[in-house]
């Protein structure tokens, strides 16, 4: 039976050790990150882009990744398939048939979007993803437990994984050059690299302004949106295309971060674990009350 | 052990050891005393061959890595282990905290027959939780992040899991020591020149044993709340993948699917595998205490169901019904033959009083439960730019059936030397 003193005295232990429970999370557990408004992004204008690769070569090169000569970057048979970003290739080009007689084939690279609200980072159990307020989505090799949750999460199916490392795997994706543009000020490496500026690199707020500007002044040239101005809550990498952005296999998203729903359900459930210490109250009170309703009714029954 | 030992420890046990809160008042007892099998079967002897399978991909996967044994890739991150091993095992583990609720919270006894083998299928199932996690991840050497308060993220449905996993694995634990002190106190005997110690090892046992039974209360209390924590947020990881998880399957209310589904599983995981334990060491079913705990099951079912189909009537995806594809019909059989159908049965008066029925339902809700678990995680998981399928490499299914006859021997085993299965009345008819 569970006496009035046990009672109190298990509600108390219940609070410390909730409590006890909770130092981290609340330490955690504020929202989302205030972003520099200064903060930088990459436009991507598919229409200027000529396919010429050498985006992959630079990155490659800047990442310390396997990567053959220049020269060997200007074979097109690799568009026959579609590719995605692997642990050896940061970003990728792919290839589509031209929209009508009149245009030419469209070529879209891709990498690390670098959400606004990323939902990797949301996922991440230990913080080894973060988003820096200047931008770019860093990770930390050194945090991270393995658990994938971020490749999960990825709206645009992105990180890549080192499968075959049994001891040090790391998740691999574009960092945006975060050593070039964090520490020195510099454009990342595929965008230095591309010869016609179909990338171009600046405050994210002006990217916006330029790409609906160029959209004004080139019509029908565009499809009439700029992917990632507020797709998924919003990118930091920006994209114009003569076309449905779906044709070009990148996810119709919402304009909230899928992260949204499920990080106001935890903070509504888990904030300072008032859910879990309200709960366990409850349960020590049905206790006490059907331990105490079992109590009477033998006695009754003893009468 | 001999007739006249047993008769001994029953004299050396006060009674004064099962007054722990009122909890205790049926009595258990060691198969090893009783039993009327051996302990080795050849069921034993095949479960001993897949564990030492287990073992062996296990060496390759940590010498070579995930790539070397799974079929996991950039598009399908998550596959079995993390499907069956952990997200089902939780599930199927939750007969730990709902058996306690009922018994404990709730303070119907008569239930407590139940309770211990259900801890103790929760305490293996977590603990095969927490290794399976561990096999799974890259770089399993840094789960300790988890407690460093710089690095957790309290945004991560993760890190709840795994935060409450831990807490609970801990809880359950101390739930069982108990068991462990019945079955040492008075019969302490360390064998050679140890022997001396064995009055003071009976003393410290029985100090721990009157310490908890003053603390007892808490960890069940505790036990019940983290439950229904992490068994919630189970569903919240995937509420996460709006553009990966088929909509038969993604929906807000994921979490409180979760957690109605463990309230149904629980109860259906304690008859199961009651049975099947009977069974096991031929004994008697607890047939008068099954019957009376299957009359709850229609009602959680009826709840989980319930907010299955509201949900799916709000979001109007029962249009994907009609496909015929893989996930529409994995979606059928896991509603139908694992809930509406184990719910009639369990409605019927002649079922619940019938142990080939009453053990043909529960199956079904333990499987349709795990059927949920593993169409959220892995059958219902459609990534964007997959070339095909994820089939599970045979290295993978080994792994986790080995694990499954790990967990099912050391279940035996612990039956086998603690009092867990409850002790049969004489004459071995309970009515």
């Amino acid at each position: 039976m569970v006496t009035r003193r046990d009672f109190l005295r298990m509600t108390g232990a219940a609070a410390g050790t909730a409590a006890a429970a909770t130092i981290g999370v609340e330490s955690a557990s504020a929202s989302h990150l205030e972003l520099d408004e200064e903060r930088f992004g990459v436009l991507s204008d598919f229409t200027q882009c000529i396919g010429c690769r050498r985006c992959e070569y630079a990155c490659a090169e800047q990442n310390g990744l396997p990567h053959g000569e220049l020269k060997e970057y200007d074979d097109q048979s690799v568009f026959e398939g579609m590719r995605r970003p692997t642990e050896n290739a940061l970003t990728v080009v792919n290839r589509y048939e031209p929209r009508d007689d009149r245009t030419l084939p469209l070529t879209t690279k891709i990498q690390c979007m670098h959400c606004e609200h990323p939902p990797c980072v949301s996922a991440c159990p230990v913080s080894a993803l973060e988003k820096n307020p200047l931008g770019p989505v860093t990770y930390d090799a050194s945090r991270c437990i393995g658990c994938r949750y971020c490749m999960v999460a990825c709206p645009f199916q992105i990180p890549a994984y080192e499968y075959h490392n049994p001891l040090t795997p790391e998740v691999v994706k574009c960092t945006m050059c975060q050593e070039r543009t964090l520490e020195q000020g510099l454009a990342p490496a595929c965008v230095d690299m591309c010869p016609v500026e179909a990338l171009t690199f600046g405050r994210r707020s002006d990217l916006i302004d330029i790409a609906h500007e160029r959209m004004r002044q080139n019509p029908g040239r565009y499809y009439d949106k700029v992917y990632g101005e507020t797709d998924g809550g919003g990118t930091s990498w920006l994209m114009l295309a003569d076309r449905d952005f779906e044709e070009l296999d990148l996810p119709r998203l919402s304009v909230d971060s899928p992260a949204d729903p499920t990080e106001s359900l935890q903070h509504g459930i888990f904030k300072g674990f008032s859910g879990p210490i309200m709960l366990m109250g409850l349960l020590g009170i049905l206790m006490k009350s059907s331990s105490d309703a079992r109590k009477y009714d033998q006695e009754d029954n003893h009468e | 052990m001999s007739e006249t030992t047993h008769a001994d420890t029953g004299a050396m046990i006060p009674p004064a050891q099962k007054a722990d809160g009122g909890h205790h008042h049926h009595e258990a007892e060691p198969m090893q005393d009783v039993a009327t099998v051996p302990f080795f079967t050849p069921g034993v002897k095949f479960l001993a061959v897949l564990a030492v399978g287990a073992i062996c991909v296990l060496a390759v996967r940590f010498i070579w890595g995930l790539g070397a044994v799974t079929n996991l890739n950039d598009q399908y991150p998550w596959g079995l282990w993390i499907g069956i091993d952990v997200a089902t095992g939780v599930a199927l583990a939750a007969g730990g905290f709902t058996t306690a609720f009922v018994a404990h919270v709730m303070n119907r006894e008569q239930f407590e027959p139940l309770v211990r083998p259900a801890l103790l299928t929760a305490a293996l199932g977590y603990t095969f939780v927490g290794l399976g996690v561990c096999v799974d991840l890259g770089r399993y050497y840094n789960i300790w992040h988890f407690f460093v308060p710089d690095m957790v993220n309290g945004n991560s449905a993760l890190y709840e899991v795994g935060l409450c996993v831990c807490l609970y694995l801990t809880v359950l634990y101390i739930e069982f020591l108990p068991i462990v002190c019945e079955r040492f106190v008075g019969r302490v005997n360390l064998p050679g020149g140890l022997a001396a110690l064995n009055g003071v090892v009976d003393r410290m046992l029985r100090v721990l044993q009157a310490s908890l039974n003053k603390v007892i209360t808490v960890f069940i209390l505790l036990g019940v709340t983290l439950s229904c924590a992490h068994q919630s947020s189970l569903g919240t990881l995937m509420a996460l993948a709006p553009t990966k998880l088929h909509p038969l399957w993604h929906s807000a209310v994921l979490p409180l699917q979760f957690l109605l589904s463990a309230f149904a599983v629980g109860l259906a995981m304690a008859t199961f595998e009651s049975i099947l334990a009977s069974r096991a060491f031929k004994r008697e079913i607890e047939m008068p205490i099954l019957r009376r705990l299957a009359r709850f099951i229609p009602m959680l079912l009826t709840l989980y169901l319930a907010a299955k189909v509201i949900d799916m009537a709000n979001r109007g995806t029962y249009a994907y019904l009609n496909d015929f594809s893989l996930q529409s019909i994995s979606w059928l059989v896991e509603v139908v033959l694992g809930v509406i159908v184990p719910l009639l049965m369990l409605l019927t008066h002649r079922v619940r009083r019938d142990p080939r029925g009453l053990f043909t339902a529960a199956m079904m809700i333990v499987l349709g439960v795990a059927l949920n678990r593993i169409n959220v995680f892995i059958i219902g998981y459609k990534p964007l730019y997959a070339e095909g399928p994820y089939i599970p490499a045979w290295t993978e299914i080994l792994l986790t059936a080995g694990f499954i006859s790990i967990l099912v021997l050391l279940y035996r085993g612990a039956c086998w030397i603690f009092p867990v299965l409850p002790k049969e009345e004489e004459g071995g008819s309970h009515a």
